[in-house]
């Protein structure tokens, strides 16, 4: 099943990242944080949707943040506000927000996108949220966290301003802590994030990112282990818990 | 309109199969009305869990897709337990895609599925994703004929054999699973592919290679279709992929009996049924009421 989405923003907030706002109620309207929506390209022989994070959602609008990174995300990259996109409904199970007294937000690249939605649901509980943001060299979103969020560290890989280096280096020397991690970002720094919560003994909950194919559970395309068995990132994730998940 | 078809014995309320690997019972279950499908082809299955092959396990190509699954399934017992008996709700025709890396692991799971409640069994003998097994049977005309005989011997429901398309000569496959007792020939899995990266210079998918599917391998099982139906009498089960209404209608025009429905399935849960619609309306264009007028209209 496919909607029609209208696009009221398409715009580059970064060297090739770029913000779409789409507006469709029946999508926006059973949006969870850490769910993705297919998106459909008009050429046809890109056969398969592109799954992306929301990274914000109203009751009628959804904000994707993706990379332009082949031809799919390229031809999104020309849409303007003239245009319509076709989209899935939400997909996945996303964070399961917990009710603890700090929350430590943990992002790397554009995996930083989903976990605005989450900073926005936690706001709500008027509990402390630190936000630790990784990035190449461009930011995006900062402001954003840091409306939000009590605090927000920001690390680049290469020293375009803050810390330098990776996220967990940042955690590690800033002594960052709380009593529940999220995080989403390359499965490096989700294994180096895991690895040092459980030593913490802090749960952390990670969202996976895997090429996909169809998105809903059919082709088995996007396998993650987690506690021994197979699991389907797209269907029985992306989010699943740090310390459980077998990392390779 | 009658748009029902039989495959030997086994009657389906119209043409549109679900292919093996692109359907899940119960997520597929979430978009569409599985009642509607002529029949449901799911997962191949083995005796044993299988774990499948590391990620990335998929690669988009133009008009097409890779994927190298490696069969990745729970085994026949959680099969039987689980998908099943979900299936069994739903008034269609059920047929196990039955892997194997050995001729007696191929008997073992056909055994195991006799007392079952699926309709047929498809012994898919041309999956190029697992290193023993799959397709090394399907690329040797005695292999093939052997696998199908043992297979027959002790089934106790119709046997699908399901055909590779990498192969010089796929007629001559055909011909030995058919002499070997096969009831239905399915056709074609997949083309061997691969697809490399030229920013990271490396092969996109884990396993190196994977299966082609899509719109751009349809032309080739086309013409496959075509030549399997001028060589063999038994019914053919026609996929390689269909996207629209149309693409039924050009494998039935090729010889085929009845049509499966994959990699669309997967860029939309609710192809099958879309396609179905899609085909009846073509059917109408033309005012043909069955099947078999369709097919006898076409001008070799």
């Amino acid at each position: 099943m496919k909607y029609n989405g209208n696009i009221l923003l398409n715009q580059e907030i970064a060297p090739n990242i770029f913000k779409m706002i789409i507006q469709c109620a029946p999508v926006a309207q059973n949006a969870k944080v850490g769910q993705f929506v297919n998106v459909y390209t008009k050429d046809k022989a890109l056969l398969l949707p592109r799954p992306i994070s929301l990274c914000q959602f109203t009751n009628d609008t959804i904000t994707l943040l993706y990379t332009v990174v082949g031809t799919g995300t390229k031809e999104f990259s020309t849409y303007t506000t003239a245009d319509t996109i076709k989209i899935s409904k939400t997909l996945g199970k996303g964070f399961a927000p917990q009710n603890v007294k700090t929350h430590v937000i943990v992002g790397g690249g554009i995996g930083i996108a989903p976990l605005l939605a989450l900073a926005e649901e936690l706001s709500a509980q008027n509990t402390n949220i630190i936000a630790v943001l990784g990035y190449k060299d461009h930011q995006y979103l900062v402001d954003e966290f840091k409306s939000i969020c009590n605090e927000v560290y920001v690390s680049t890989d290469k020293a375009t301003s803050g810390f330098t280096g990776n996220v967990v280096d940042l955690i590690k020397m800033k002594h960052i802590s709380g009593d529940y991690f999220y995080a989403c970002g390359p499965k490096p720094m989700l294994k180096a994030l895991s690895t040092h919560c459980t030593q913490k003994n802090i749960p952390v909950q990670v969202s996976m990112e895997e090429r996909m194919g169809c998105g809903y559970g059919a082709c088995v395309g996007c396998n993650c282990k987690v506690n021994n068995k197979n699991q389907k990132v797209c269907k029985d994730g992306p989010v699943f818990l740090g310390s459980e998940v077998n990392w390779q | 309109m009658d748009l029902s078809v039989k495959l030997g014995n086994i009657t389906l309320k119209n043409p549109i199969m679900t292919a093996s690997g692109t359907f899940s019972s119960k997520e597929n279950s979430e978009f569409i009305d599985i009642n509607q499908l002529g029949a449901v082809v799911t997962k191949g299955v083995s005796t044993a869990p299988w774990d499948g092959n590391p990620t990335p396990r998929i690669a988009e190509t133009y008009g097409g897709m890779i994927n190298a699954v490696g069969l990745q399934n729970d085994g026949v017992d959680t099969y039987i337990e689980n998908e099943l008996a979900f299936l069994n709700q739903f008034d269609t025709i059920k047929i196990a895609n039955i892997a194997g890396r050995t001729i007696d692991e191929y008997c073992e799971v056909v055994q195991k599925l006799n007392n079952s409640s699926v309709d047929m069994m498809e012994i898919n003998i041309s999956c190029p994703n697992v290193k023993c097994g799959g397709i090394g049977f399907g690329t040797d005309v005695a292999l093939a004929g052997e696998v199908t005989a043992q297979v027959k011997k002790i089934a106790k429901k119709p046997i699908i054999v399901k055909l590779t398309p990498n192969v010089t000569d796929i007629t001559e496959i055909a011909k030995a699973v058919e002499a070997a007792g096969a009831d239905v020939i399915s056709l074609i899995n997949t083309l061997l592919g691969m697809k490399i990266d030229v920013h990271k210079k490396k092969c996109v998918v884990a396993n190196r290679m994977g299966g082609l599917s899509g719109p751009a391998i349809k032309p080739v099982a086309i013409r496959m279709v075509y030549q399997v139906r001028r060589s063999v009498n038994i019914p053919i089960i026609g996929l390689g992929g269909i996207m629209n209404g149309e693409d039924v209608a050009e494998f039935i025009l090729a010889g085929a009996d009845a049509v499966a429905i994959g990699t669309a399935t997967l860029i939309d849960p609710t192809a099958p049924i879309k396609i179905k619609n899609e085909f009846s309306q073509y059917m109408d264009l033309y005012n043909f009421k069955n099947i078999s007028e369709l097919k006898s209209s076409f001008i070799n």
